[in-house]
């Protein structure tokens, strides 16, 4: 689904990335783990076409097309979405307008005809039962006066609402407590199925125990210093990074 | 990729879509200011005595006054002697009826979606159309005159309610109050009239539609507004032009008269022809006076308006609050993309005790448009225990464009209560970036977010018309991002 080979990447002519290389089969679990500054949000920036962020060289393909010469709206239609680390206020835009408007572009994307409000409510009901969402943060402008958490659970309510074939999650455990992330996990594991593929980016071992990934990658400046499977987690958890580190 | 702010500036320009011309038989007097002009106006209108001599006295005071040059405009001198100042389509007889309008006119007002067959209107809203100098039709008078409203062109009021006329016009908005109220009363050609009886509540919203069609020539139209004691009334006004390369001059007057207890809603969306967005060139020149006054207690006025078009925007609809009690509200969305220059506010002057005002103005600037706010805040000594709230928030959309925010607060009384609340922001990458992330497009993200910004004001509309402000907002944005 997502083959990513010898990615180069920064900003600001800094570079970031040296030499990343990724494969994610559909259905898989990837989670990059790694200290703040490490590139964990950058590569996540780079994937969904985020401006001021360059490609220096390297490729990514995503089902077998080259992404890096899409728009961020082009590359969000053909399949892929990313959960903010940051969730953006938008005032007075409403927040059940902005999901529809989300869900019609896609619907348009596919040929498929645009979903009426009455039929988007129900939709929408159902996929907050789905992580315990109150229906009062959808009369409310996007992410306006939520809480941290708020904001994560509005962010995984659009992901289950739009259902992405890739979804990155950039540290969507931060800001939440025990209870809120048993919530979230819970939703994105019974979202999870054989076709679709998640990349989770965290600091904490703590979001995989919750959510079992099927690889775990290690980034430290900029590259992959190791890579394994489920229970490398624990070990880090163990051991911190620095046993890793040259 | 392309560059992110092309994609921005883009989404901004688009074509102005009431730019076409009608092909009608218009009757139009030669170019140049005198006071023989002025008689050939009034003398077309069939006037009394004494309006040509309040045109007159008018006129000789605009003589010797100076054109203000304090506003953030840039123009080139006006030739006053250069523009026509009545142009009106040429009268076949008297209308009895809507059959005997002339078809091409009824065709143009159809194209702007207004239509004027009843049975085609929006339920509950009367039309006044005003092509060029002239009153063309008032819709739904008789359900109107029923209920004792009076709405008809300010010619029939003349004719037809000459008391209140003298009573009114001229009591809010003198004629010497500055340089293009003094032109205007010389040369104003129509507009409307509204008169709302004790204790009425207009059945309807009240509607004017303004068009200019002929080449230099100027509109002037007069507006008078009179709410008696415990009567309320909403009334809209809309505008458009073709797009022609000479720039164009608009300068009305619009008065308002709240008695006792009664309300005044009155909301403006403003779509002149802008100019060429890429040229800058043609455009109407828009200088607006519009006042009302609470002249009792209780009294309320509303003043909402949408600013998308214009080349040159110079407006400053204020309020009187003279009755103890009485409430002023300014909501404004102004809009400068491209070439335009948008100098508005608001002014609210309290006089009487336990009054209150409020200011929410949002200003928009994309292109290299000019966006500035402008709002004094009077408190005289009487006015106890007085309050003010304004906001004052402005956008930028890409690099080339500005926005100036001029408060001016002169309070006389120690009781007073002020609030001001001012930011400037740039249309947020983060923002654009969010709501591309989900698929929308960089078009529809950039009108999604600034009619989000202007939300606190588009709710003041009317339904009707804010479905239309937010429509026109797009169009007014598209080529802004890019």
């Amino acid at each position: 689904m997502l083959k990513i080979k010898n990615l180069h990447a920064g900003i600001d002519g800094k570079a970031i990335l040296k030499g990343i290389n990724l494969t994610i089969q559909p259905g898989e679990l990837h989670a990059i783990m790694g200290r703040n500054g490490s590139g964990k949000s950058t590569l996540a920036n780079v994937i969904t076409g985020r401006d001021n962020y360059e490609v220096i060289k390297g490729s990514i393909l995503f089902n077998n097309i080259d992404l890096l010469g899409m728009s961020p709206e082009d590359r969000a239609l053909s399949g892929i979405f990313m959960s903010f680390q940051y969730p953006v206020v938008i005032p007075g835009v409403n927040n059940t307008y902005f999901l529809r408007a989300a869900l019609n572009a896609k619907l348009k994307h596919q040929g498929l005809k645009e979903i009426n409000a009455a039929d988007f409510l129900r939709l929408i009901r159902e996929k907050l039962n789905l992580i315990q969402m109150d229906e009062k943060y959808l009369n409310r402008g996007v992410n306006d006066g939520f809480s941290g958490g708020e904001k994560k659970h509005n962010e995984i309510l659009q992901m289950l609402t739009l259902e992405p074939a890739l979804s990155i999650l950039d540290e969507t455990d931060s800001g939440l407590d025990i209870d809120a992330l048993k919530i979230i996990a819970n939703g994105v594991n019974n979202f999870r199925n054989n076709d679709r593929s998640f990349l989770a980016i965290t600091h904490y071992p703590r979001l995989l125990e919750y959510m079992k990934p099927d690889f775990i990658h290690v980034l430290i400046d900029g590259e992959f210093v190791k890579s394994g499977d489920a229970s490398l987690a624990f070990e880090l958890e163990e051991k911190g990074y620095s046993w890793l580190e040259a | 990729m392309p560059k992110r702010n092309q994609i921005i500036d883009s989404a901004i320009s688009q074509e102005y879509e009431y730019g076409f011309v009608t092909d009608i038989d218009q009757e139009t007097i030669p170019p140049g200011l005198n006071e023989d002009v002025i008689g050939i106006i009034s003398s077309k209108k069939d006037e009394p005595e004494w309006m040509l001599k309040w045109r007159l006295k008018a006129y000789r005071q605009w003589l010797k006054m100076e054109e203000p040059d304090w506003a953030k405009l840039n123009y080139p001198n006006i030739d006053y002697q250069a523009i026509s100042y009545y142009a009106a389509p040429k009268p076949k007889e008297k209308l009895k009826s809507l059959d005997e309008v002339d078809p091409e006119l009824l065709e143009t007002y159809n194209k702007l979606g207004i239509p004027l067959e009843e049975q085609k209107l929006l339920s509950n809203v009367a039309v006044d159309a005003v092509f060029d100098s002239v009153s063309v039709t008032t819709t739904f008078k008789e359900e109107l005159e029923k209920h004792g409203v009076i709405f008809c062109s300010f010619s029939e009021a003349v004719q037809n309610h000459p008391d209140l006329v003298k009573k009114y016009l001229g009591s809010v908005v003198p004629t010497t109050d500055n340089y293009f109220a003094a032109l205007n009363s010389a040369v104003f050609s129509d507009g409307s009239f509204v008169y709302i009886p004790s204790g009425v509540r207009c059945p309807m919203e009240l509607s004017t539609y303004f068009r200019i069609n002929a080449a230099n020539t100027g509109q002037f139209e007069r507006t008078l507004i009179i709410a008696e004691a415990g009567s309320y009334v909403s009334y809209l006004e809309g505008c458009t032009a073709p797009m022609r390369d000479e720039n164009q001059l608009h300068a009305a007057v619009v008065e308002l008269v709240a008695h006792k207890d009664s309300q005044i809603k009155y909301s403006t969306v403003q779509n002149w022809y802008p100019g060429n967005p890429k040229t800058g060139k043609g455009g109407i020149y828009n200088f607006v006076t519009k006042r009302g006054i609470c002249l009792e207690e209780n009294a309320k006025i509303s003043w909402t308006q949408v600013e998308t078009g214009s080349a040159l925007t110079w407006k400053y609809p204020s309020c009187i609050l003279k009755g103890d009690h009485s409430v002023g509200e300014f909501y404004s969305v102004a809009l400068s993309n491209n070439f335009q220059q948008a100098d508005t506010g608001t002014k609210m002057i309290h006089l009487g005790k336990n009054t209150r005002s409020t200011i929410i103005s949002k200003g928009i600037s994309a292109g290299k448009g000019q966006n500035t706010y402008r709002g004094g805040v009077k408190i005289m000594k009487g006015a106890e225990n007085s309050r003010n709230y304004s906001q004052c928030d402005s956008i930028l959309i890409g690099d080339q464009c500005s926005a100036h925010t001029f408060p001016y607060i002169d309070v006389r009384n120690s009781s007073a209560q002020m609030e001001h609340e001012a930011s400037t922001s740039r249309i947020g990458e983060d923002q654009l970036f969010y709501c591309n992330q989900r698929g929308i497009p960089m078009e529809d993200a950039v009108s999604m977010i600034v009619n989000g910004f202007c939300k606190d004001v588009f709710k003041e509309l009317p339904m009707e018309f804010a479905v239309e402000a937010q429509k026109l907002m797009e169009v007014s944005l598209e080529g802004a991002v890019g």
